[in-house]
C-alpha cells in the first residue's frame, strides 16, 4: 500500500461525491478502486472482485440492472457513438436497444449521441469511442483508425442510395440539372448520400458543385433535410434512402410533403465500426451480439422497429463506390 | 327639446335615471375598453420585445456561422408553439441579412430564403426603408396605417457587428379579435348591470313620481272645487315630499272649512235678506189689514145687514184673519217681553207632545232637564222646541230623541228623528219660508230660525248619514246667572 494519508483523504472525498457525479466519473472511480491498486494483497483483491460480482449478479437478477453493477463486470462501459446515419432521435427505441445490448453483452454500454459526423469522427480519432455507427464517407476517411464490425441489411441487402427530393408541390423538377441557382439542403459535410453523392452527380454533369446552387446549407441530419424541403426552406435536398423510407413509415405526414426526383446508384450501407484499439474479445462480443439480433425474438422486434433486416459482417469492398467518388474530388 | 322637459315626472324621472345609468355604464365600459386596448398593445409590445431580443441573441451566432438550419429552428420555434388563445402570438418571424434579404423565415413557402423584402409588398418595402434608416439597438415598432399586420424590428447585432434584423409579424386581426372578445365581455357586464339597474330605476322613478303626480293633479283642482284628499299611505316618509303631503292635507282641511263657512255665510245672508223683505211686506200688509178688520168689526156690530151680506162679510173676515195669521208668522217678533224660562216650561213641552208621538207609535226619548230657570224668553224657547219636535214626529219612522242641556254659557237643544234623510233640494233651502216637505205650511223652521237669530243663537241641521239620525241642534247663548 502506498500509505499516503493525504491521497487517501482525497480519494475518500471523491467517494463521498460519487453519487452526484456523472456516469463516466463513477466508472473511473470504480475501475480505480478495483483494478488500479496492484499493491492490494491478492486475497483482498479477490474479495473485492467477488463483492462486485455479487452486486452484478444481484443487478442482473433485478428487472432494471444498475449501471454500477455492469460497470463492475468489465473494466469500463463500452462507448458506442450514434450518428444521424439512421434515425438516431427515436429515443424510446434507443433506450430499448441499449437495455438489450447491456443484457446481451452483460456489461455496461454507453451511447454517445452526436449531431454531425464530425464530432463522432473526432471522438473516434481521440479514442473516446469504442464503437460507432457512422456513414460510409467517414468510414473511408477513418479507415486507418477503425475496423468494419457489421453492416445492416436494408431490404435484405447491405445497400442504400441517395434520394434527391423536392417539395411535394414542386411537380416540374425532374432532374438535378434543373435545380441550378436554387437553395439546396445537404445533410452533413461527412455524409455520403447527403453530400458526397449529390456533389458527385453534379461533377458528372460537368458542373462545379460549389457554384451550381445559389445557396446551400447543412442540417446535420437526414431527417432535417426532409423537414427543410417539406417546409420550403430549401428547394431541394439530398437524403439517405433508408432514413427517408423509414420516416415514411413512422411519420408519413412529413415525407408526404416531399417528392423523390431521382435515386442514386447503390452504396454500401452505413457501417458499424470498431476502433482499432478495441480488444478482440470486445470486438467479437459486440459483433456476435449484432449478428445475433435477427436470431432472437427481442432483437428481431428491435430490428423491425429500425426498419432493418439484421446485421452481417460485411466487407470493406462494399464501400469502393464511395472511395471512387472521393477520389473524383481528390479526397481519398 | 322643451317638450322633453315638459314631460310628466312619471316619465321624466325614470328617463333621466335611465339616461344617467346608461351614460355611466357606457362611459365606464368605454374607459375600460380603452384601457384594455392600451394594455393589449403594451402587452404585445413587451411580448414582442422580449421574444425578439431572445431570438435575435440566439440568431446572432447562427447567422454569424451561416447555420441556416439552426436559424430556421430558432425562428420557427415561436410560431410552432402557437396557441389559439394567445393574442400576442407572432404570425411570422423573419430574419433579414445586412442587405435586407430574407436570411430565413418561419414560413419559407411565403418568404423563401434570399428574397429581397422590398419587392415583397408595399409594407415590407416600407419596413426595409425604416430598417435602412434605423441605427438604434432597441425594438422598433412599425404600425402602418391600414395594414393588417403589426411589425416589430429587432436588430441582430452585438456591440461591434450588425448582421441583420429580425422582423416579428403580428396579425392585427388576432389582436383585434382578442380586443373584441374583451369588448364583448365588458359589454355583457354592462348589459347585466343595466338589466339590474334599469328596472330598479324605473320602479323607483315611478314610485317617486306617483305622489308628485297625484299632488299636482289635486293642486290643479284648487280654484274649481275643494280638491280630494290624498291617501297618506301613498307616501309615508318624512322627507320633503312627505312634508308636502302633510301640508297638502292641512291645506285641503282648511279649504274645506273655508268652503263650509262661505256656504253658511251665503245662506245666512240670504235668510237675513228674506227676513228683512218679509218683515217689510208684513208691516205693509199689517196696517191696511188692521184697518180692514176694524172696518168689518164695526160693520158687523151695527147688525143691520141682511143674512147674505153678513155671510159675505164673515167670509172676508175669516180670510183677512188668515192673512193676519200668516203675516204674524212671517213677522217673528221677539221683542215682546216674556218671563224667564223655567224647568217646568220644558216639562210642559214634553207633556204636550208625548201623546202626539205615542199616537204615531214612536219611541220618544227625552234626555236632560233644565234644573234651574234661565234668563231666556220662555215662550220663544218653548216655540223653538215645539216646532222642532213637531217636525221630528212628523218625519220620524219609529223614534224621536230630544236632548236638553244647560251649559255655563249656553242652552243646547237637540232634536233627532230616524225618518228619511232630508232631500238635497230641501236641505239647501232648509230655513227659508214655504219650503216644507209638503205637509205643513213650511213656516215652522223659518219661524224657528228667526227666533234663534233674534236670540243671538245658532241653529244647524245635521242630515242623517251612516246610521245617525237627522238632527237639528240649537245653541242659545245664556246670560251668566246673577
Amino acid at each position: 500500500m502506498t500509505a499516503n494519508p493525504f491521497e487517501r483523504v482525497v480519494r475518500g472525498r471523491q467517494r463521498d461525491r460519487g453519487s452526484s457525479r456523472d456516469r463516466e466519473s463513477v466508472t473511473e472511480w470504480l475501475s480505480a478502486a478495483v483494478g488500479a491498486d496492484d499493491e492490494l494483497p491478492n486475497g483482498d483483491r479477490r474479495r473485492i472482485l467477488r463483492l462486485f460480482c455479487a452486486a452484478a449478479g444481484a443487478g442482473l437478477a433485478g428487472a432494471a440492472p444498475s449501471r454500477r453493477a455492469f460497470a463492475a463486470a468489465g473494466n469500463s462501459p463500452l462507448r458506442i457513438g450514434l450518428t444521424p446515419a439512421f434515425l438516431h432521435d427515436q429515443h424510446g427505441l434507443l433506450a430499448d436497444w441499449h437495455a438489450y445490448m447491456q443484457q446481451k453483452l452483460r456489461r455496461s454500454v454507453q451511447f454517445v449521441q452526436r449531431d454531425g459526423y464530425r464530432e463522432t469522427m473526432d471522438l473516434l480519432r481521440l479514442g473516446q469511442l469504442d464503437f460507432a455507427w457512422i456513414c460510409d464517407y467517414p468510414f473511408i476517411h477513418l479507415r486507418d483508425q477503425v475496423r468494419l464490425l457489421a453492416v445492416a441489411l436494408y431490404r435484405g441487402r447491405p445497400f442504400y442510395r441517395s434520394y434527391l427530393i423536392v417539395a411535394g408541390t414542386d411537380l416540374h423538377t425532374s432532374s438535378l440539372a434543373q435545380l441550378k441557382g436554387t437553395v439546396f439542403a445537404y445533410a452533413d459535410p461527412y455524409s455520403n448520400t447527403g453530400y458526397l453523392a449529390p456533389r458527385y452527380a453534379l461533377h458528372r454533369l460537368g458542373e462545379n458543385p460549389a457554384r451550381f446552387f445559389r445557396k446551400t446549407f447543412f442540417t446535420y441530419s437526414h431527417r432535417k433535410v426532409i423537414e427543410a424541403v417539406a417546409a420550403g426552406l430549401a428547394v431541394a435536398g439530398a437524403v439517405d434512402s433508408y432514413v427517408w423510407e423509414s420516416l415514411a413509415v413512422i411519420e408519413p405526414a412529413i415525407t408526404r410533403q416531399t417528392r423523390i426526383v431521382s435515386r442514386s446508384e447503390e452504396y454500401g450501407f452505413p457501417p458499424f465500426v470498431a476502433h482499432v484499439a478495441v480488444r478482440s474479445g470486445d470486438f467479437e462480443a459486440m459483433q456476435r451480439m449484432l449478428l445475433g439480433m435477427s436470431g432472437d425474438a427481442e432483437g428481431a422486434a428491435l430490428l423491425r422497429r429500425f426498419n432493418l433486416g439484421g446485421f452481417v459482417p460485411g466487407d470493406a469492398s462494399l464501400y469502393e463506390g464511395v472511395a471512387r467518388m472521393m477520389r473524383a474530388f481528390g479526397e481519398a | 327639446m322643451k317638450s322633453l322637459f315638459d314631460l310628466s315626472f312619471r316619465y321624466k324621472i325614470p328617463l333621466w335615471g335611465s339616461f344617467l345609468i346608461v351614460t355611466s355604464a357606457a362611459s365606464v365600459s368605454g374607459a375600460l375598453m380603452v384601457r384594455a386596448y392600451n394594455d393589449l398593445r403594451t402587452d404585445l409590445f413587451i411580448s414582442a420585445d422580449s421574444l425578439g431580443r431572445s431570438l435575435a441573441k440566439t440568431l446572432f451566432p447562427a447567422m454569424l456561422h451561416d447555420n441556416v438550419w439552426q436559424a430556421y429552428e430558432v425562428v420557427r420555434a415561436p410560431v410552432q408553439q402557437a396557441s389559439a388563445e394567445n393574442p400576442v402570438q407572432a404570425e411570422m418571424v423573419v430574419a433579414l441579412d445586412g442587405n435586407r434579404q430574407v436570411y430565413v423565415s418561419s414560413i419559407p413557402k411565403v418568404l423563401p430564403m434570399l428574397t429581397e423584402i422590398r419587392y415583397v409588398s408595399v409594407e415590407f418595402a416600407e419596413i426595409a426603408r425604416r430598417i435602412e434608416e434605423y441605427r438604434g439597438r432597441q425594438t422598433l415598432a412599425v404600425d402602418l396605417p391600414g395594414s393588417a399586420h403589426l411589425y416589430f424590428v429587432i436588430p441582430i447585432a452585438d456591440e461591434q457587428a450588425r448582421l441583420g434584423s429580425l422582423v416579428l409579424v403580428y396579425s392585427r386581426a388576432a389582436f383585434l379579435d382578442r380586443f373584441h372578445q374583451i369588448s364583448i365581455g365588458a359589454g355583457m357586464i354592462a348589459a347585466t348591470v343595466l338589466a339590474i339597474l334599469l328596472p330598479i330605476n324605473w320602479y323607483w322613478g315611478r314610485r317617486t313620481a306617483k305622489p308628485l303626480v297625484m299632488l299636482a293633479e289635486r293642486m290643479g283642482q284648487i280654484g274649481r272645487r275643494v280638491p280630494e284628499d290624498l291617501d297618506p299611505s301613498l307616501y309615508a316618509y318624512g322627507d320633503e315630499l312627505g312634508r308636502l303631503f302633510e301640508a297638502y292635507g292641512r291645506m285641503v282641511e282648511e279649504l274645506r272649512e273655508k268652503s263650509v263657512l262661505e256656504t253658511e255665510m251665503v245662506r245666512s245672508e240670504r235668510l237675513a235678506a228674506i227676513g228683512r223683505l218679509s218683515a217689510g211686506i208684513a208691516h205693509e200688509i199689517n196696517n191696511p189689514l188692521a184697518g180692514m178688520l176694524t172696518a168689518i168689526n164695526t160693520f158687523a156690530s151695527h147688525g143691520s145687514a141682511d143674512p147674505r151680506t153678513l155671510k159675505t162679510v164673515s167670509l172676508i173676515e175669516r180670510g183677512l184673519l188668515q192673512i193676519q195669521d200668516t203675516v204674524a208668522a212671517l213677522l217673528v217678533e221677539a221683542k215682546l217681553t216674556s218671563r224667564a224660562l223655567a224647568a217646568q216650561d220644558i216639562e210642559d213641552v214634553r207633556t204636550l207632545l208625548e201623546p202626539e208621538a205615542h199616537r204615531k207609535s214612536l219611541r220618544f226619548g227625552w234626555h236632560g232637564e233644565l234644573g234651574r230657570s234661565v234668563e231666556l224668553p220662555a215662550t220663544l224657547v218653548r216655540q223653538i222646541l215645539i216646532n222642532l219636535l213637531l217636525n221630528a214626529i212628523r218625519a220620524a219612522a219609529s223614534r224621536v230623541d230630544c236632548r236638553v242641556a244647560l251649559r255655563d254659557d249656553a242652552l243646547e237643544l237637540s232634536v233627532a228623528n230616524d225618518g228619511e234623510p232630508l232631500p238635497l233640494a230641501v236641505k239647501e233651502r232648509l230655513f227659508e219660508p214655504f219650503t216644507g216637505t209638503g205637509s205643513g205650511h213650511g213656516l215652522g223652521l223659518w219661524v224657528t230660525y228667526q227666533i234663534v237669530q233674534q236670540l243671538g243663537g245658532r241653529i244647524a241641521a245635521h242630515p242623517a248619514q251612516e246610521g245617525a239620525m237627522t238632527r237639528f241642534e240649537v245653541k242659545l247663548p245664556v246670560p251668566a246667572p246673577k
